[in-house]
């Protein structure tokens, strides 16, 4: 097992419970494990949501931390995956003078090259919305901020895996025992 | 389906009754089977007390001294009965001083629920009087916690809490009630939990992993057991000993673990770890097949883990996933409770003696008795020794007494010498030591087993931070004999001063008060021993006396224990002087 450090994301399937975002940070808080984005939504399955966690640490570190993630009463299940065996985005927002996208030319053509989307315009500003790789984001960033930038915001990344996560078939057999 | 519509008729036609929300914690405590609990009243818990009033011919609460003596007697009452105990508190204040027992409770497994008050939940989040974020405060250190707000929700949450604390590995749960939840009437019935839907309380045991373990044993020339609280707490105390003996393996044990095969065993070959015996803790890192059962390899036990067991191959069994190589890399775990496992594992085992391997232990056991237990048990000095006490209550007590021990030299030299000859006879502080938690504990562990000789042996030190529970003993009139060896310092701190600060006594030399006149301003019954010649007399009276007892005794002021291994250092690397 590799003891290089690496990124990983974790993926959290929990009851919806206050406190338990809590629970799980603790457990990296523990050993001084900074958690680089995170996300909680709700899953495939009604009723469980959802932790998509970002962390940079060491697989023999990750697996002891996954078996205390899953130690935890109200988690179902823990699983972590490397980023190759992931399919991720995370999105972001970009808000603008609306007097830039009608005088900077320049601005057109970085929207349509990124593919990113205008959500709004008014008089004042337009929002733009971009989804993909953080660095993706961090170029588009880079290109806007040379006219200015009003306000920037990220998202924590969002996950599935390639490989099935058997949670499905899990609760059915908790459900029948 | 067929199932559910079953449940959901039986649940319709259950017979309710409109209570308040104090009533009902009252109530689901009496339906867990709840006969004793330990706890301290105050502003945001009252409707709860009130009830307690109206119930005290149905459940005993004992008021402590403080809400830590609270939790630590409720840790003694799980660890001698295996039940779960029960600590009650206010908010504020009263549910902060439960932490270090919760903190405790959750480092050693020990069955525990928690009862809270919390401020109306309308002023949550105000830092309204006496308002705490206890949830917060306590999630780190509880097993499961959660706060209730509505009465109707008391019964399920309750009824959770109490399935939670004792299924699977044990631990403490915390249930913060607010006070209008209390005040608030609701129809009650009561259903005791047996499934939470995301908790796997007991991994199933895979047949194959036992096998691959019996085929290692099997194999084995030098094997040698470690076992922990595991087989106490997974009640596989017989099958343990089962397997002990078919197979002819020496089996060494946790300070948890003590107890759970009596001392007088002629395979039991004594204590792991950093005052651990001599032998198994040298024979560790000679063992070729180290099998572990329901312990964690705390570090206490291992040592250096770079070097520790390293030629050996590791069998682990245990109940909790996130043990298996957090420590040590195991090259078989086998999950599941011990009970479970071990009863799988006997038939598969050949039967064996392994008579060299065995004498290994004996002639460095012989070693470790000419250079330190000799000296401890007998000296020649004129200062008595802390061994001498246990030596002369485990001719008292036939070794059956329940030892209580705090946290510190007298707690290793408790564990080393006393003769555990009954299981749940070691109650002590092992993951976290907790200084101050002997004496509260004794009163618990006395109250689940008064047919129990249950003997507290503190230090002078730990002995004071929770020396107000004499107050408990003497309201209570819990026969708890209370043992105080005084050596007039911080005496482990002061070892490890002397041996790696150059004997630089920082803060750790006590002057102490009185304390035969203490207890007896307790009106307990009091006596104190300075010389050789009084002991065997005093530790009989004290034996005898069926009230509670103090008995101090001045022992000599720089004694060391030993062996030691050395804090980072390998466990062969074990001193003897």
């Amino acid at each position: 097992m590799s003891t290089e450090k690496q990124l990983f994301t974790v993926s959290v399937y929990t009851e919806n419970n206050i406190g338990l975002l809590n629970r799980i940070s603790a457990i990296f808080q523990r050993r001084h494990i900074n958690i680089e984005s995170l996300n909680t939504s709700p899953s495939e399955i009604y009723g469980v949501s959802r932790f998509t966690i970002v962390v940079y640490m060491t697989e023999v570190n990750m697996k002891k931390i996954i078996g205390q993630i899953e130690k935890q009463v109200e988690v179902i299940k823990a699983y972590y995956h490397t980023e190759d065996e992931t399919i991720y985005q995370v999105s972001g927002l970009f808000k603008i003078k609306s007097e830039l996208l009608f005088e900077e030319r320049q601005i057109q053509n970085i929207i349509k090259e990124s593919n990113a989307r205008i959500v709004t315009v008014n008089k004042q500003f337009f929002v733009l919305e971009k989804s993909g790789k953080r660095e993706e984001l961090k170029e588009l960033h880079q290109k806007l901020s040379e006219f200015g930038i009003m306000q920037f915001t990220r998202s924590g990344r969002i996950a599935v895996t390639k490989d099935e996560m058997k949670i499905s078939s899990l609760l059915e057999n908790i459900k029948n025992n | 389906m067929e199932t559910q519509t079953i449940k959901q008729q039986q649940k319709a036609t259950k017979t309710t009754e409109r209570i308040s929300g104090s009533e009902a914690i009252v109530r689901c405590l009496i339906e867990e089977g709840v006969d004793i609990l330990y706890g301290y009243p105050g502003g945001a818990i009252m409707p709860v007390y009130d009830e307690l009033y109206k119930y005290q011919d149905k459940i005993h609460h004992v008021l402590t001294r403080h809400e830590q003596g609270a939790t630590h007697a409720a840790q003694g009452y799980a660890r001698i009965s295996g039940k779960v105990g029960v600590a009650m508190a206010t908010s504020g204040p009263g549910a902060t001083n439960l932490i270090t027992g919760i903190a405790d409770a959750q480092i050693d497994s020990t069955p525990m629920v928690c009862i809270t008050g919390q401020v109306p939940s309308h002023l949550l989040g105000s830092d309204a009087f006496q308002e705490t974020d206890i949830v917060g405060i306590s999630t780190p250190v509880t097993k499961w916690n959660c706060q209730v707000t509505k009465a109707e929700d008391i019964p399920e949450a309750l009824a959770k809490a109490f399935y939670i604390a004792k299924s699977g590995r044990p631990g403490p749960v915390l249930v913060d009630i607010t006070k209008d939840a209390q005040f608030d009437e609701f129809d009650f019935s009561y259903e005791k939990c047996t499934k939470v839907r995301s908790y796997n309380p007991v991994p199933d045991t895979d047949i194959s992993k036992v096998e691959e373990a019996a085929k290692l044993i099997n194999g084995a020339k030098k094997p040698l057991i470690v076992w922990g609280q595991g087989v106490i707490l997974g009640e596989a105390e017989e099958q343990l000993k089962a397997i002990v003996e078919k197979a002819g393996i020496p089996a060494a044990w946790t300070i948890l673990g003590a107890s759970a095969i009596p001392t007088s065993h002629p395979l039991n070959v004594g204590m792991v770890g950093m005052h651990g015996n001599y032998a198994p803790n040298i024979l560790t890192n000679e063992c070729d097949v180290l099998i572990a059962i329901g312990m964690r390899f705390d570090d206490r036990v291992t040592g250096s883990l770079d070097t520790y067991a390293k030629q050996a191959k590791v069998i682990h069994f245990e109940i909790d996933p996130a043990e298996i190589d957090k420590n040590v890399k195991t090259d078989v775990a086998v999950l599941g409770d011990a009970k479970t496992s071990l009863d799988l594992l006997l038939p598969l085992l050949n039967e064996n003696s392994h008579k060299d391997w065995h004498q290994k232990f004996k002639d460095l056991y012989q070693i470790e008795y000419d250079k330190v237990i000799k000296n401890d048990l007998y000296p020649t000095k004129e200062g008595l020794t802390m061994a001498e006490v246990l030596k002369e209550i485990n001719i008292q007590s036939e070794g059956k007494a329940a030892i209580v021990s705090d946290v510190g030299q007298h707690q290793m030299i408790a564990c080393r010498y006393a003769d555990f000859n009954v299981s749940k006879s070691n109650i002590t502080s092992g993951g976290l030591g907790t200084m101050g938690f002997g004496l509260p504990a004794a009163i618990g562990a006395k109250m689940a087993a008064p047919e129990r000789e249950v003997v507290s042996i503190s230090g002078d030190g730990g002995y004071q931070m929770t020396i107000q529970e004499l107050g408990t003993i003497f309201q209570q009139k819990a026969a708890v004999k209370v043992v105080v060896l005084n050596n007039d310092f911080l005496g482990m701190v002061r070892q490890w001063q002397q041996l790696f600060f150059d004997k630089r006594y920082a803060s750790t030399e006590m002057v102490n008060p009185n304390f035969v006149a203490i207890a007896e301003g307790y009106y307990i019954k009091a006596k104190k021993v300075t010389k050789r010649e009084e002991l065997a007399e005093a530790v009989k009276e004290m034996m005898e006396s069926k009230e509670a007892y103090f008995l101090e005794v001045c022992v000599e002021k720089e004694d060391n224990v030993f062996p030691m291994i050395p804090s980072g250092a390998s466990v062969s690397d074990i001193r003897l002087e």
